[in-house]
């Protein structure tokens, strides 16, 4: 458990004179925020277990520029769009897979229009397809029977229409999923989106995450279950602050996946 | 004495037809103060679209028990106005019901009439308990304060009087008819239409004069008449208008996915040529050509917004579904979906008002960023677009605040200082933190 995982770069891939099946697209939070990092490693190791030929861009990667953007820098944005571009072209990208929802929205929506059209899988997705096609095993263990509640990410659920997926992969779990009073369509914001997650909030008489964290503890989960790094962290800090670390823990659909299996 | 009655009819219908018209244009020429934007691809899907927003009310039953009242409402005041189709030719020629050669289908529209008539009073009347008397979170919000609370209750108001006329027509005429009443009457006795619900109240003008009745009976006539066409041109000083915007605004709406902002071309330009190793920065304007204006980035003012930006404004019921489920309103930020189109609006209307007086617009030291929306309130948005799913006719307030952040981040470099940091280290080391672009792929490392 403690070894370092095997990460293939793109760059590697090329000098081998080899493409791989997907690209991992790791993300600014994936890469250097800690909780959101074991994200990542759980994700990644799926991928090995699956024997999903993966590599990443490594350090050639960089921000794809949705805060930017939604905090009102096109330019910014169209900057690193084009940068962005110019490498994953330059690799020839058919398939690329992202476990942030941000990430997955830019690359699969904003890009085409700017000459990058990839076609653009959210990790819960994949990990669907993964397990349909039986490279993948999904089962219960630890979270058999336990309450989950799932918090849609906007920028998967209502900014795409992604509510399913992630779903699936949890009932798969066999765990007892129950919805919050706000959920897909309808579902609350953690309060990071928009350049939130990089500012202080505006005055107001509450913050958003605690409101979301709120609607959760409504429900009673053992876990609340995400699929962004974002919200992961707003959900994370919600419960810290509502004392509730012992009894409620926040965790990313692709951890549970992993750790039922004991990677 | 029938004479002049028909003449006046006709100058009322005229002069009633033609205010509205003249009000149309204006909300016609205003709406054209933004900037064009192309949204004629897919007629089709455009086309289903608007059937099941507009026409159908898919949104609406989301909130199931205020939508089904606002289809009864609404059914009711579209099914009532074929109504006016006879009203309108009996004004013109002096007729009496002219329709009834129709018979039996005759007494049946009459009847459904009626009690739709009534449906829409009770459900009219239940809109206004809930605005009024009971503690609806969107029905609280400050913006709705003043004209707005008013404006909402004079249209229902407006409802319930045009009901009552209807009613009290019919209860007067069957009275006339039952009486015998020359012009009223038929000379076989038979009753034109049937009053289901009228028919209660006839009773009370049992005793009555025959000019008595039909003094009552032509009054209600005249001022239900008079009524609809007050309503209709009462519509564009009204949130009211959304019985008329909605459909083009439907037809008109974003139908890509929610999470699909929009690319500034301009911008694209601007970042190709300086990527393009081969574009010379310093190359002069090939001569003759045009000077270019620079464009401005992001919207300041409603010109710089989009006609379906515009369109939005006009269409706005004020319902106040957006500003419900936006999380920094619900967490008491500043920011409301709902005001963020009023304001539009209210700022739209103050244009075109100089541009009534003075032919064209000319600054009036004012303008939709500051005088009207705050930057607090831009800048509490998440882009969630929970407010553009939950509006029930296709409005999208996120697009405005975006293109107002779009202003003050490229036009004023006025970001709130946190997020400035985090743009400039995207823009140095390719990542919102301040860490170095080399250490992406450390975390394989790390244990
Ligand atoms: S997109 Fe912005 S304005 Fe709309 S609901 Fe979300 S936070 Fe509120
Ligand atoms: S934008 Fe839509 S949801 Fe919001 S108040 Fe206006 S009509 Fe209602």
């Amino acid at each position: 458990m403690a070894d370092a995982i095997k990460v293939p770069t793109m760059a590697e891939y090329m000098a081998q004179g080899k493409k791989p099946e997907v690209l991992f697209w790791v993300g600014c939070a994936g890469s250097f925020d800690d909780r959101a990092k074991r994200i990542t490693k759980a994700f990644v190791k799926l991928l090995h277990e699956a024997k999903v030929d993966f590599a990443v861009l490594g350090t050639e990667e960089s921000c794809t520029g949705d805060p930017a953007k939604r905090a009102g820098n096109e330019f910014l944005f169209q900057m690193q769009a084009a940068t962005n571009i110019e490498v994953l072209n330059g690799y020839e990208i058919k398939k690329v897979v992202t476990a942030c929802p941000h990430c997955f929205n830019t690359l699969k929506n904003e890009y085409p229009a700017l000459g990058g059209d990839y076609e653009v899988i959210h990790h819960t997705t994949f990990l669907k397809s993964l397990l349909e096609e039986g490279r993948l095993k999904v089962e219960g263990g630890k979270f058999k029977g336990k309450r989950i509640t799932f918090h849609d990410p906007c920028y998967l659920g209502r900014a795409n229409n992604v509510y399913e997926a992630p779903r699936d992969l949890l009932r798969k779990l066999e765990v007892e999923l129950i919805e919050m009073r706000k959920c897909k369509k309808n579902g609350l914001c953690c309060g990071a989106g928009g350049g939130q997650m990089f500012k202080e909030p505006e005055p107001g008489n509450k913050d958003v995450n605690i409101e979301r964290t709120e609607q959760a503890m409504e429900v009673k989960p053992d876990i609340i279950a995400a699929g962004c790094p974002f919200c992961n962290t707003m959900m994370t800090d919600g419960v810290k602050n509502k004392n509730q670390e012992g009894n409620i823990e926040v965790m990313d659909v692709a951890e549970m996946i992993a750790n039922a299996h004991d990677l | 004495m029938q004479l002049i009655a028909q003449i006046a009819f006709l100058v009322v219908l005229v002069a009633g037809i033609a205010f509205f018209t003249k009000n149309i244009r204006r909300v016609i020429r205003n709406v054209k103060l933004g900037k064009k934007i192309d949204r004629t691809d897919k007629p089709g899907e455009r086309f289903a679209k608007m059937a099941r927003v507009a026409l159908g009310q898919s949104k609406m039953v989301k909130k199931p028990f205020s939508g089904f009242l606002h289809i009864i409402v609404y059914l009711g005041f579209i099914i009532i106005n074929i109504e006016v189709l006879e009203i309108i030719i009996d004004g013109v020629f002096g007729t009496h019901r002219i329709l009834a050669f129709l018979g039996s289908g005759y007494n049946f529209l009459i009847g459904t009439f009626e009690i739709l008539a009534f449906l829409v009073f009770v459900g009219v009347v239940i809109f206004w308990l809930r605005r009024n008397v009971t503690n609806i979170y969107r029905f609280l919000g400050n913006e709705l304060k003043g004209w707005p609370k008013n404006d909402a209750n004079y249209i229902l108001y407006f409802e319930m009087v045009l009901m009552i006329l209807f009613i009290t027509m019919n209860a007067a005429d069957l009275q006339l008819q039952l009486n015998g009443v020359y012009h009223y009457a038929q000379e076989s006795g038979v009753i034109m239409g049937s009053f289901p619900i009228s028919q209660f109240l006839s009773p009370l003008f049992e005793g009555l004069s025959e000019s008595t009745l039909i003094i009552i009976e032509r009054t209600a006539w005249w001022l239900h008449i008079i009524g609809i066409l007050l309503f209709l041109n009462y519509l564009y000083y009204s949130k009211h208008l959304h019985i008329l915007l909605a459909f083009p605004n439907v037809y008109l709406s974003k139908l890509t996915v929610q999470g699909k902002f929009d690319n500034l071309e301009a911008v694209t330009n601007e970042v190709k040529l300086m990527m393009d190793p081969d574009a010379d920065p310093y190359a002069m304007p090939e001569e003759g050509a045009e000077e270019e204006v620079p464009e401005k980035f992001g919207a300041s003012d409603v010109m710089d917004l989009n006609q379906v930006q515009l369109l939005n404004a006009y269409t706005c019921t004020e319902c106040g579904r957006c500003t419900a489920e936006c999380p920094a309103n619900q967490t008491g930020k500043k920011l409301s979906p709902r005001k963020i189109m009023m304001d539009t609006r209210d700022r739209l209307e103050e244009v075109g008002n100089i541009i009534n007086k003075k032919g064209s617009f000319e600054d009036d030291g004012k303008q939709l960023l500051d005088n009207y929306i705050l930057r607090e309130e831009l800048w509490a948005c998440t882009t969630c677009n929970a407010c553009v799913e939950a509006c029930p006719i296709g409005i999208d307030p996120l697009s405005i605040i975006l293109d107002m952040r779009r202003y003050l981040v490229m036009e004023q470099s006025a970001a709130p200082s946190d997020l400035a940091n985090a743009m400039t280290n995207i823009e140095n080391n390719g990542a919102p933190w301040p860490y170095n672009q080399m250490d992406r792929l450390n975390w394989a490392n790390e244990k």
